[in-house]
């Protein structure tokens, strides 16, 4: 970035070390039991990069099925079309839970909420350790999966009966799919406790002076998303449970009668109803969208603002269109339902209320341009990415009423036109969050230490230019009636023929997508260990995070996003913290 | 940029447009008005843990009730549930109730008991002069008057999960499992998982009493016992929800 700081101590005292821990809360080490936030986060951020990588892997490895099924890759062979369902599995489960869960509510929202809200510490540290080893619990189990007989599941991250119900229909649906459930419902409890801890910390632990109306929005994201979690995981636990006693304990609750599995009647089961699942599942599910990217809103928010100078525009209307988007998400779980049979009035309703939210997220979208509009903008690489990530939120976001109308649903929803609109909006739009969160907040992950700019910005520019031309063509595979799920498309569907070289072109582009990643794990290695030294306030923002600990008492006495001269120094911007500004006459 | 008045000195006036609404006195957080404020969060006020315990102890118990009410829409969907005959156009539902245990009424009676019980534990360690007397060191009144109301509550608790348990033997002796029929498999996952629940609560408070018995300081005991006492109804109201949905909507 480049500007100079006019309080930045620098060298031997870096100032965001000097926040140490209280002895009771363990070592700073990222490998111990320790209940500081700072460590905490540091954890979920190294466990959520562990699946991102895994998830990548396994993506690149659907993409090259997809292309070259009987491509025999070194040290693996090939891949099996069942494998291909358990890698999809897989790749949807980790991504979905173990990073767009993880990274930005519990890696950055532990970073920065307690110190954003001058709480010094969440409401409850060691529940908040205990939530993140059971989070690792979860996902150790859930990868162990791979590694079983008949390899992890293949239903598909939503799990839908029968086909997951019924421990005999297929290779991965017996331990793979146990250890599915397992590691969910673990995931499950580890969430709701950490989502209790974060709404106690904002409810109880503002300092003087952080009234709601002051929190940054960030705080305000991390804050609904909480209790989109606290109410929905929940429902995913008693679906999980209900779907275990059929698969173990011979009930009915998903299974009907009359289910033919490989050539062999499925005996003892009657009555049951897939459609209970899919009702159960989505409305978790929805809202676990949600979960995924309205800490990306929050986030984006805030380095549109520090980056462009300007205050948020239009903050309470940030705040309330959160707020709309937390309440409807709960209301809208029928629109995954349009083609499984659900009553044409429901579908009208569900299909209704999912245009209304087009509503809010525009008027999130106007006030980040508005944010922009006008700014001194610095170009640094948080601000790329969230620039980036209103681009994508944007072309990802317009694809969805066009999906919420139920006719055109009927022929796209089966097809990679889906694919194409959640990996737009929640897949690469929530990425691109987590990284300008990360370029931005490296200094408190990595006490005082900055990314590397040039090679972020090369990062930002390859994985641009990478997501749209892996995931914008996407759009056009599904409007020509490619299927999802399809392991291969070469067979004996000729219609398919045709679109082979569009996959080649998304194949290579997701290389080039996972390779660019490289530039940046890099950067973050070399950064924690010789990054250049941050000072006290290397973004010249507002909030609290950026204050100096001296032990004293912090009072909050001003909006959080002051920018503009002020006439006792050259400075833009006023830290929330700082004493009311008084003129000179 | 236009460039605010000039003001008179030491006035603190709203900044130049770009800046927001300007600098508003500090709104009190939390504990208005008391003097505690200097402190790190956690030491703020008396109560201010317990009230931090309290609130996340009311979003617990939204989780828990949200997944109740999750099972509640599987229990009332299933109810509607069969088989469709596509030969004949028949469909035939496959819910047969089941009647209810009648120990189970035995059972509610000993929760409701002990739900009084907690409570009188809970009330004696705030109590006013015993508190005082705890503070300035002359003993521990208040670990005398709540530990008999804990271990009452304790029993009795005990008592209506041994009561749940008679009540699946029975149901098994009488030939009815968990697949017998959806009637019974939600009969049984809805008392399970809510004995389990009630398990928790019975943690909750062991750990109470075993703080009074350790002589933990008072705040923590108070912490413990208010949150378990609280805890403990809660799971009372949600097992007469339960026992009416297996009474009622069958």
């Amino acid at each position: 970035m480049g500007t100079a700081n006019n309080s930045a101590p620098r060298g031997d005292h870096p100032p965001n070390a000097a926040k140490s821990l209280p002895r009771w809360m363990g070592h700073e080490s990222s490998f111990s039991f320790s209940a500081h936030h700072r460590v905490i986060a540091r954890q979920y951020f190294l466990l959520s990069l562990a699946a991102v990588l895994i998830g990548i892997v396994l993506s690149l490895l659907m993409r090259l099925h997809i292309v070259w099924p009987e491509l025999r890759i070194p040290f693996f062979g090939q891949i099996k079309p069942e494998q291909y369902l358990a890698y999809m599995t897989m790749h949807g489960t980790l991504m979905v839970f173990f990073v767009l869960s993880v990274a930005p509510q519990n890696a950055f929202g532990n970073l920065v909420l307690p110190e954003q809200i001058g709480a010094r510490a969440m409401a409850f540290p060691r529940l908040n350790m205990f939530s993140f080893w059971t989070t690792l619990l979860a996902f150790m189990v859930m990868v162990s999966a791979l590694f079983v007989a008949g390899g992890g599941s293949m239903s598909g991250w939503t799990q839908y009966p029968p086909l997951s119900a019924i421990t005999s229909a297929g290779s991965g649906q017996g331990r793979g799919t146990d250890l599915w459930i397992v590691s969910i419902a673990i995931f499950c409890v580890a969430s709701l406790m950490s989502a209790v801890n974060f709404i106690t910390t904002v409810l109880r632990g503002r300092v003087e002076g952080m009234s709601l109306m002051r929190m940054p929005l960030t705080v305000w994201s991390w804050f609904v998303t909480a209790m989109l979690t606290l109410l929905s995981f929940s429902v995913l636990l008693a679906a999980a449970l209900l779907l275990f006693s059929d698969r173990h304990w011979g009930t009915s609750f998903y299974l009907p009668a009359g289910l033919v599995v490989n050539g062999a009647a499925v005996a003892g089961h009657s009555g049951g109803s897939p459609l209970l699942w899919q009702h159960l599942f989505w409305f978790f599910g929805h809202p676990e969208v949600y979960i995924a990217i309205l800490p990306g809103m929050g986030v984006t928010s805030h380095m549109l603002s520090t980056f462009s100078r300007k205050p948020v525009y239009g903050y309470r209307g940030m705040v309330y269109s959160l707020l709309a988007i937390g309440v409807l998400g709960f209301m809208v779980w029928g629109h995954h339902m349009f083609v499984a049979g659900i009553s044409p009035y429901a579908v009208l309703a569900f299909s209704t209320l999912t245009m209304v939210i087009a509503v809010p997220s525009s008027v999130k979208v106007i006030n980040w341009l508005g944010t922009l509009r006008g700014g001194r903008i610095r170009f640094s690489v948080p601000l790329l990415f969230s620039v980036g990530f209103v681009s994508l939120f944007i072309t990802g976001g317009l694809s969805g009423p066009i999906l919420a109308q139920p006719a055109v649903d009927m022929y796209l929803h089966d097809t990679y036109f889906v694919v194409a609109h959640f990996h737009m909006i929640m897949g690469m739009a929530a990425v691109f969050a987590i990284f300008a969160a990360t370029y931005f907040w490296f200094p408190l992950l990595f006490p005082d230490r900055m990314m590397n700019e040039t090679l972020g910005r090369a990062h930002f520019w390859l994985t641009f230019i990478g997501a749209y031309a892996t995931f914008m063509p996407m759009h056009f595979l599904g409007l020509a009636g490619n299927p999802r799920q399809y392991s291969q498309i070469a067979g004996s569907a000729k219609y398919l023929q045709k679109l082979l070289p569009v996959h080649m072109f998304i194949t290579i582009s997701a290389f080039v997508l996972a390779a660019a990643q490289f530039i940046f794990i890099y950067n973050l290695m070399h950064s924690a260990a010789r990054g250049k030294f941050s000072g006290a306030n290397p973004w010249e923002a507002t909030t609290l995070e950026w204050e100096i600990d001296h032990g004293q008492k912090l009072t909050v006495h001003h909006d959080p996003y002051v920018f503009g001269p002020r006439e006792d120094s050259r400075r833009d911007y006023t830290m929330q913290s700082e004493p009311p500004y008084t003129y000179k006459s | 940029m236009p460039k605010p008045a000039v003001l008179p000195p030491h006035t603190t006036h709203a900044e130049p447009k770009i800046g927001g609404r300007g600098p508003k006195p500090p709104a009190s957080v939390g504990l208005g008005g008391d003097d505690w404020k200097n402190n790190p969060p956690g030491r703020r006020g008396p109560r201010e843990r317990l009230k931090r315990f309290r609130v996340a102890l009311g979003l617990v118990l939204i989780s828990v009730f949200v997944l109740f009410i999750g099972l509640t829409s599987a229990y009332v969907v299933r109810q509607g549930g069969g088989t469709l005959d596509t030969t004949t156009g028949v469909f035939t539902r496959d819910w047969k109730p089941i009647a209810v245990p009648q120990i189970l009424w035995l059972n509610t009676l000993l929760l409701l008991l002990s739900s009084a019980t907690i409570e009188f534990a809970r009330r004696q360690v705030f109590r006013e002069p015993m508190v005082t007397e705890e503070w300035l060191g002359l003993g521990t009144p208040t670990r005398r008057a709540s530990l008999p109301w804990l271990g009452l509550t304790l029993v009795l608790g005990f008592g209506f999960l041994v009561g749940q348990f008679v009540a699946w033997q029975q149901l098994n002796a009488q030939g009815i499992f968990m697949a017998t029929n959806p009637s019974s498999s939600f009969f049984f996952i809805l008392t399970g998982a809510h004995a389990l629940h009630l398990l928790g609560g019975i943690i909750v408070l062991t750990w109470a009493a075993l703080a009074s018995v350790l002589s933990r300081p008072l705040e923590s005991r108070q912490i413990a016992t208010d949150c378990g006492a609280w805890y403990w109804h809660a799971m009372g109201v949600l097992w007469l929800y339960i026992f009416a949905l297996l009474l009622f909507v069958k």
